[in-house]
């Protein structure tokens, strides 16, 4: 349900330029308004805040403790303005998922741009009635003794997952540790691991 | 199909509340699997990016609100709702909001449409009689919703509560699996703008916000899994003291 593959017929495109030549009339948007959101996520590569943010927690417990406490002076210390974040620690006990079923609320300044199974109506519904069923269909088999927790980000409060430091990547150094952390484990639904 | 104002009868078919709309997904049934695309790039075409860079811009020099742009969503039929992509229906909230706020008629938004579509590879900048803004916000685009508090909240963390069982026109942000729920605040997350109110140019009324749990068994009964919880942000005025333990 609901479309996977965006509509690029010339009716949206059309009405998309419509709005958009009003709005650059208004002093809405300014002319370079789209190139630098194109800009922001297609060009600016590197690593992804988020990752950045969790392997200097796994190295470091004085910034572990600051990112799941103040995660605004967490994510200072790497260079980002970012008040609303919250930062959730998974455990052998505590598995947790993040989701918005009333729109698509995303942590984006930490994880890019949510993917568009993440904007769906199938993980929308689900994630908060059945996350065990939706982790299984990522792979992700979460044991009976451990708690998922689902946080359904009903306000402007964001939601990152810290995951749990792959076993065989103790002596690995922060930089080696971003490459491996996944979007998808900072969302809830992947764990890291250590080879990738 | 995506309907613009104008185009063809308004694309919300004049529906001026929410009234538990199909926005509201959490806990239904029949959508099947959760599809993933693989290598998914970051727009699937520039409209894509036109349209966040649309939403941004319009929150950052205060054409509308974020919640009356989540309502503008809102007020979409359901049945155009659930055939819309993601982008689409941003589109269809701008389109709504600039003609309910004054910066666009039907009538022209229509005749620009129509333009566009006989003169395919036209920039957008080509109608435009001016471009008054000379580039764009360098802003990270974050509008803050915190606010001071007034007064100490009235709930702190173990606290049991019960979620009012209402069911607004409104925009709300309680959803529905969430009411008349037995809950436990987990935390006070301080004081945010209420986005029933704001929504509709009724003001700010910022309220105490609690991050409130509830065990799966009181929202999802004999269907639950075992073993899980659910997190939500909730406005005071959403919640009641409750009697005894939480279930």
């Amino acid at each position: 349900m609901g479309k996977i593959h965006p509509n690029v017929d010339k009716y949206v495109v059309s009405r998309a330029r419509a709005l958009e030549s009003i709005l650059l009339e208004k002093g809405i948007l300014a002319p370079d308004s789209v190139d630098r959101i194109v800009k922001q996520y297609e060009s600016d590569t590197g690593p992804m805040y988020g990752a950045r943010a969790v392997a200097r927690a796994w190295v470091n417990p004085t910034y572990k403790q600051k990112l799941l406490t103040n995660s605004t002076a967490a994510l200072a210390e790497l260079g980002l303005k970012y008040e609303m974040l919250v930062v959730v620690e998974n455990t052998a006990q505590v598995h947790n998922l993040v989701v918005c079923t009333l729109c698509s609320c995303y942590p984006w300044p930490v994880l890019g741009l949510p993917p568009t199974w993440y904007k769906s109506p199938p993980y929308r519904s689900r994630a908060v009635s059945e996350p065990r069923a939706v982790l299984k269909e990522f792979g992700l088999e979460i044991s009976e003794s451990c708690e998922v927790r689902v946080w359904d980000s009903s306000a402007e409060m964001r939601y990152m997952v810290l995951p749990i430091r792959p076993p065989g990547a103790e002596a690995l150094p922060e930089d080696r540790l971003v490459k491996l952390i996944t979007r998808d484990a900072l969302i809830g639904v992947a764990t890291v691991h250590a080879a990738q | 199909m995506l309907k613009l104002p104008g185009a063809s009868g308004p694309g919300n078919n004049g529906r001026i509340g929410a009234i538990d709309g199909i926005h509201d997904l959490g806990g239904m049934h029949g959508f099947g699997p959760v599809n993933r695309e693989q290598d998914e790039p970051a727009f699937h075409a520039e409209w894509e990016a036109a349209a966040r860079a649309m939403v941004r811009e319009s929150l950052l020099q205060g054409l509308f609100n974020l919640d009356e742009f989540r309502h503008a969503i809102e007020r979409m039929a359901p049945d155009k709702y659930l055939a819309a992509t993601y982008y689409e229906r941003w589109l269809q909230a701008v389109a709504t909001l600039a003609v309910e706020k004054g910066a666009a008629t039907p009538e022209e938004l229509a005749r620009r449409a129509r333009y566009f579509e006989a003169h395919e590879g036209a920039d957008a900048i080509s109608l435009a009689k001016s471009t008054p803004r000379p580039s764009a916000s360098a802003d990270t685009g974050q509008v803050s919703v915190v606010r001071p508090a007034t007064a100490p909240p009235k709930f702190k963390a173990g606290d049991p509560i019960v979620t009012r069982d209402v069911h607004p026109k409104r925009h709300t942000r309680l959803p529905r699996y969430a009411r008349g729920k037995r809950g436990v605040v987990d935390r006070f997350r301080g004081v945010h703008v209420f986005p029933d109110t704001n929504a509709h140019g009724l003001g700010e009324n910022p309220q105490p916000l609690y991050s409130v749990r509830f065990d799966a068994s009181e929202l999802w009964g004999e269907s639950a899994e075992g073993r899980q919880a659910v997190y939500l942000d909730l406005w005071e005025s959403y919640l009641e003291a409750a009697q005894g333990k939480a279930a």
